[in-house]
């Protein structure tokens, strides 16, 4: 489904993807995880065109990705709930979940199709429904992040990008997103591309993952492999400290 | 005439002045809002609209109504032709950068507009003739009364479009996340676009409706720019209320000094509540500080 070749991205003057390669299949969810500056966020970044690359092709549906603007990309199907949910604070939550359909609105679609999809986002979180008035800025972190998703969910995606959707909420509300996360793919097929660095509960629910390093792919594997790996283990998943120290 | 018929008098004109204000004061917050900049060029769409209609009513003897509706697309296209050239190429041009721009810009269009009909003041007619109207003691002229009506028929159409559209709120999210706002789907720069033309056609209805009144020739645009600025600046750049109330406010001050003090200090006023908000509240007056939860 997205098929990306040797990609070369520049942040500033930074080098921040090099020669990278991944791809996903229909229907897959695939984990993207290494430290903080591996590049994960400039990856999804440069999918949604907000750092285009410099180098290298994104293929998305036998569709070339270069030169278009990150509108162009959610018009063709790819949705990215960004670090830090980034929702519109001041506008209520029905608003966001509205502006999540723009180019639906604007390319004429029915009311009551939208109407259907705001009302999906709603039985997956039923929290967003209660608070569906308040202004999307006094909610919670995981709320937030659960208004991001759903805001995502509103475009219909057909590849849904998530950058690190855990960061900073508590373990009840992380099973509630993840769980989220899996019912989607479940009943949608809905192909998701997860940016995460808690390796270990993303590897848990992934089909495959990759390994970033400083820009690079490291590794490539089912999960199930990676979590054997040793160097993940001692890089992210904090196993195996003891025989770092003693040697 | 006794104080009070007088200050009846003043403040009703200064509301007029003040709607005025207003409108550009509007025009400034909504291209704020949507980049971030300030468009000093704001005023000169404000004079770009008297001129035209006089252009078109007197050189070109077209009907007044007809004028006006031609002259307001001219000074809409204006604003979209300046920020195709002079704001949109500038790509990775910083706020700074593109405020001188827009001062640039400002000079040019005055420039321009005075080749175009020369040095010389002109005047326009009213638009429902000179016969003044007694109310409550205080005189007001028919014109004044369509500087309110348009000024709120203007502020209810935009308020009802940026809070109940898709489209105002799409500029809203724009303005609130521009980053966020690519990301599900809308053209940023589209935006942008909008908010030149909204704001244009904003400026020039306000210099057309106050026309009649105080004249308008190739400058104009500098001093009521500036008073608009001066209204969002006391409106703490909003789009709606706030910035109305900063104008009305400014328009009735400057009116109650002028007639209370000297005529002189009209346009010192101003300037001195610009300073004074800027120093002491430069959020504005309505703005509660920002408080919000990360």
């Amino acid at each position: 489904m997205l098929k990306i070749k040797n990609i070369n991205t520049y942040y500033g003057k930074v080098h921040a993807l090099k020669n990278v390669s991944l791809h996903l299949h229909k229907g897959e969810i695939v984990t993207l995880i290494g430290a903080n500056g591996a590049g994960k966020t400039t990856m999804l970044n440069t999918i949604s065109a907000v750092t285009p690359p410099s180098a290298g092709n994104i293929i998305f549906e036998e569709r070339d990705l270069a030169g278009l603007s990150p509108d162009r990309i959610v018009k063709l199907g790819i949705c990215q709930v960004p670090e830090g949910r980034q929702v519109f604070k001041p506008l209520s939550v029905e608003d966001n979940l509205h502006l999540g359909a723009y180019l639906r609105y604007r390319g004429r679609e029915g009311r009551a199709e939208i109407r259907r999809d705001l009302d999906d986002v709603y039985a997956l979180f039923p929290r967003l429904l209660e608070r569906r008035k308040q202004a999307a800025g006094t909610l919670s972190g995981g709320e937030q992040q659960m208004l991001a998703m759903g805001r995502a969910l509103m475009a219909r995606p057909r590849l849904l990008l998530l950058d690190e959707p855990s960061m900073g909420l508590a373990p009840l509300v992380v099973q509630e997103i993840f769980r989220a996360i899996e019912q989607l793919r479940q009943e949608r097929g809905t192909t998701v591309l997860l940016v995460e660095q808690n390796a270990k509960a993303a590897l848990r629910m992934a089909g495959r993952g990759y390994v970033l390093e400083t820009g690079k792919v490291v590794l490539e594997g089912l999960p199930s492999d990676l979590l054997e790996n040793n160097d993940v283990q001692r890089a992210y998943l904090g196993k195996d400290k003891k025989e770092i120290w003693e040697r | 005439m006794n104080l009070g018929q007088q200050l009846a008098q003043y403040i009703l004109s200064g509301l007029s002045t003040g709607a005025i204000y207003a409108l550009i004061g509007v025009g400034f917050a909504i291209i704020h809002n949507a980049t971030g900049i300030i468009n000093f060029a704001q005023g000169e769409f404000v004079m770009l609209g008297g001129m035209a209609t006089f252009f078109f009513f007197s050189a070109l003897k077209v009907p007044l109504v007809l004028a006006v509706a031609l002259a307001t697309g001219v000074s809409t296209m204006a604003g979209i032709v300046f920020e195709r050239l002079a704001i949109r190429p500038l790509k990775n041009a910083t706020p700074i950068n593109l405020v001188i721009i827009t001062i640039g810009g400002s000079i040019l269009i005055r420039g321009i507009a005075m080749l175009l009909w020369g040095k010389d003041t002109h005047s326009l007619p009213t638009f429902s003739g000179d016969e003044p109207i007694m109310l409550g003691g205080a005189t007001v002229m028919p014109q004044h009364l369509w500087i309110f009506a348009v000024t709120l028929v203007v502020i209810v159409c935009s308020k009802l479009f940026f809070s109940h559209t898709i489209s105002g709120k799409a500029m809203r999210a724009c303005s609130y996340n521009r980053r966020a706002a690519g990301l599900v789907g809308i053209d940023v720069r589209r935006m942008v676009l909008f908010s030149f033309a909204i704001s244009s056609a904003m400026g020039s209805m306000a210099g057309i409706i106050i026309a009649p009144l105080t004249m308008t020739s190739y400058d104009v645009g500098v001093m009521l720019g500036l008073k608009g600025f001066c209204a969002a600046i006391i409106g703490g750049m909003s789009s709606g209320l706030g910035t109305v109330f900063g104008g009305l406010i400014l328009g009735v001050l400057e009116a109650l000094g002028a007639g209370l003090f000297s005529s002189g200090y009209k346009d010192a006023i101003a300037f001195i509540i610009l300073l004074l908000i800027l120093f002491i509240r430069p959020q504005g007056l309505f703005r509660r500080g920002e408080s919000e939860r990360v």
